[in-house]
């Protein structure tokens, strides 16, 4: 699985690749996560479910996002590892990490939310690839 | 971006003709140099918007335009009910109403200068900011929907700032049309300990001098003058009004398939006004324009109880407060009739001119401020409306200086030491919660900003009343 982040004019792209759509989405998140805060000082010690529905993958793609990045700010959490498993409509997802502390760990910026700009979910050269970008 | 079949109107305004399927011509304003440095997706993405159903008028990109969700950032459009018009979440933005206040102190750079420091810290202290950061005030749900029903007005009865100041507040502090109950109970739970934070990206609070006046009459009835000291806040409805946005983004996507809209671009992401998605969306975004109206009235508060603890009897008056991310029912005269719109304004500012009936008395004779951030290291601008921008852009005019670099590119080539030691040396003191908010947000990954407010100047739809020079910044 690749997580990264690549160029855009006011803001940044994320993108994570795999060998299914699950690790490809898993990696996009992992990427978008890398904006907020150093992931290097990032322990996943815990675990939140997360579900969400759309009428295609990559409107998927976009609900999944801005749902973790919901469910970090609820909890105060920043999340470091990812699982996705697709299901009809929708997909069932696992996001690891702890509660943000100050000082512990390194901030980036916050991420307002999960846009449709570059918004790609598609199969090439024997690899799932998902992106978007993020508004900061 | 391409600029050869671009028409001349007027002055540094020029206009693509309608044709094809575009149902209103598309307007650019600024210089010839902004235009032809302008990326092409801004004129791709204009012209996108002036396909949508029931648009009116013409489609107007303002001089710090660059590329945007569907609209490009500094895109203006209005659209009429009855003609089948449209509300799109890319015309708004995911920070609902970000915005700009502006106090002035009531000191002069002489008695600040030598209390920089820590007035630096101080500001720091009281405003919460950047990641994972908490305000004072902790709200049961039934409190976040009194700030999304109240605005600033909830605010200021929680005693953040005088109810006098309501007046210098866009809509006097509240909107009507808000309705709770179209936000979801996500987006109201994420709200309740972050009123009176300032978040982080290119949102700040600024310490400036005002270093020169271009335009005296304004100047002396917005009560500034060369030397005076004022503090601008930037920042938005936080994560609330995030969350309306992401909310909405998918809804209004799968609506626009629903509801059989040809549109281009599906992160135009629109509804139908009068479509109960479209209807919930405007109610909602009202929710969110209030929750930013209260939420810098709670930083002004903040603001001016750090003045005149450090600075007793410094006495700070706000000038104004006015938002440049947002869909407002308004009338305009389009085709000769007056006609109640829905404007679309992302990265654009409500500028009225002279003699608008919905101005404050103190302002009427000489047009409501506008707030054109620049950059941390550079200059800001205090702009009036023009009666002329009622004509050529719905009344609203630019809104900061605009990104000229990617957020990697500017971590490429600068790092957060370089970038404090250039402040510096400029005598701009900074506290930043984030070395790489630092980096991405450094003074020369910006345009520059006086060329924008030029092409605002010189286009005819603001004009200049006075530059401001920044002396401490706060950044998240």
């Amino acid at each position: 699985m690749e997580a990264r982040t690549f160029d855009h004019g006011a803001d940044i792209g994320v993108l994570g690749e795999g060998r299914t759509i699950g690790e490809a989405f898993a990696g996009a998140a992992r990427a978008m996560f890398s904006v907020i805060v150093d992931l290097k000082g990032v322990v996943p010690r815990e675990s939140v479910a997360i579900s969400c529905e759309a009428t295609d993958k990559e409107l998927l793609l976009v609900r999944w996002l801005n749902a973790l990045l919901a469910e970090a700010d609820l909890r105060g959490t920043v999340f470091c590892e990812f699982e996705v498993r697709l299901r009809e409509g929708g997909l069932d997802g696992t996001a690891r990490g702890e509660p943000f502390e100050r000082g512990r760990h390194v901030p980036g910026v916050e991420v307002k939310g999960a846009t449709l700009t570059e918004l790609r979910v598609a199969r090439e050269g024997g690899l799932w690839r998902a992106q978007t970008v993020v508004d900061v | 971006m391409r600029t050869d079949d671009l028409l001349p109107v007027a002055p540094a305004v020029r206009e693509i003709p309608r044709h094809g399927d575009m149902r209103v011509p598309v307007r650019f304003t600024g210089g010839d140099q902004l235009l032809a440095d302008m990326d092409e997706k801004v004129r791709e993405q204009i012209l996108n918007v002036s396909r949508l159903p029931g648009i009116v008028g013409c489609a107007c990109c303002m001089p710090d335009a660059h590329w945007g969700y569907g609209f490009p950032i500094g895109g203006v459009a209005a659209f009429d009910a009855e003609e089948g018009g449209v509300l799109s979440v890319g015309g708004v933005g995911f920070d609902i109403s970000c915005g700009v206040r502006l106090y002035h102190t009531g000191l002069t750079e002489a008695q600040v200068q030598p209390a920089k420091e820590v007035l630096a810290d101080d500001l720091f202290r009281a405003v919460p900011s950047g990641v994972g950061s908490e305000g004072k005030i902790h709200l049961e749900i039934e409190g976040i929907e009194e700030v999304l029903r109240e605005g600033a007005r909830w605010a200021v009865a929680q005693g953040y700032g005088p109810e006098a100041e309501l007046e210098f507040v866009e809509e006097n502090g509240r909107i009507a049309g808000a309705d709770p109950a179209m936000v979801s109970h996500v987006a109201k739970r994420r709200q309740r300990a972050e009123m009176g934070t300032l978040g982080s990206g290119n949102h700040y609070l600024e310490v400036q001098v005002v270093e020169r006046i271009e335009d005296e009459p304004a100047a002396r009835a917005y009560g500034i003058r060369v030397g005076d000291v004022v503090v601008m806040i930037h920042c938005g409805s936080r994560a609330l009004g995030h969350q309306i946005g992401t909310d909405y983004l998918v809804t209004l996507a799968e609506a626009a398939k629903r509801h059989g809209i040809p549109y281009p671009d599906r992160e135009l992401a629109c509804a139908p006004i009068r479509s109960p998605e479209g209807q919930r969306y405007y109610a909602a975004v009202c929710c969110g324009v209030n929750c930013a109206l209260a939420n810098r009235q709670v930083i002004g508060g903040l603001v001016r109880q750090v003045l005149e603890r450090r600075f007793p009897g410094s006495n700070p008056r706000l000038i104004y407060d006015v938002s440049h991310n947002t869909c407002k029912l308004e009338e305009h005269k389009v085709d000769g009739r007056t006609r109640l719109l829905h404007v679309h304004r992302k990265g654009a500012t409500r500028a009225w001119g002279p003699g608008h009936p919905g101005l404050v008395p103190r302002y009427r004779e000489v047009g409501q401020p506008v707030f054109i951030g620049g950059t941390m290291g550079t200059r800001s601008w205090i702009l009036r409306g023009t009666s002329l921008a009622e004509e050529r852009s719905f009344s609203s005019t630019c809104h900061g200086a605009g990104r000229a670099m990617s957020r990697h590119e500017a971590m490429r080539r600068w790092t957060a030491s370089e970038v404090r030691q250039d402040l510096a040396a400029r005598g701009i003191t900074l506290r930043a919660a984030s070395k790489r908010g630092v980096v991405e947000e450094a003074p020369g990954a910006y345009k520059d900003v006086e060329s924008v407010v030029d092409g605002a100047h010189v286009a005819g739809i603001s004009a200049k009343v006075a530059r401001l020079r920044p002396i401490a910044c706060v950044k998240g």
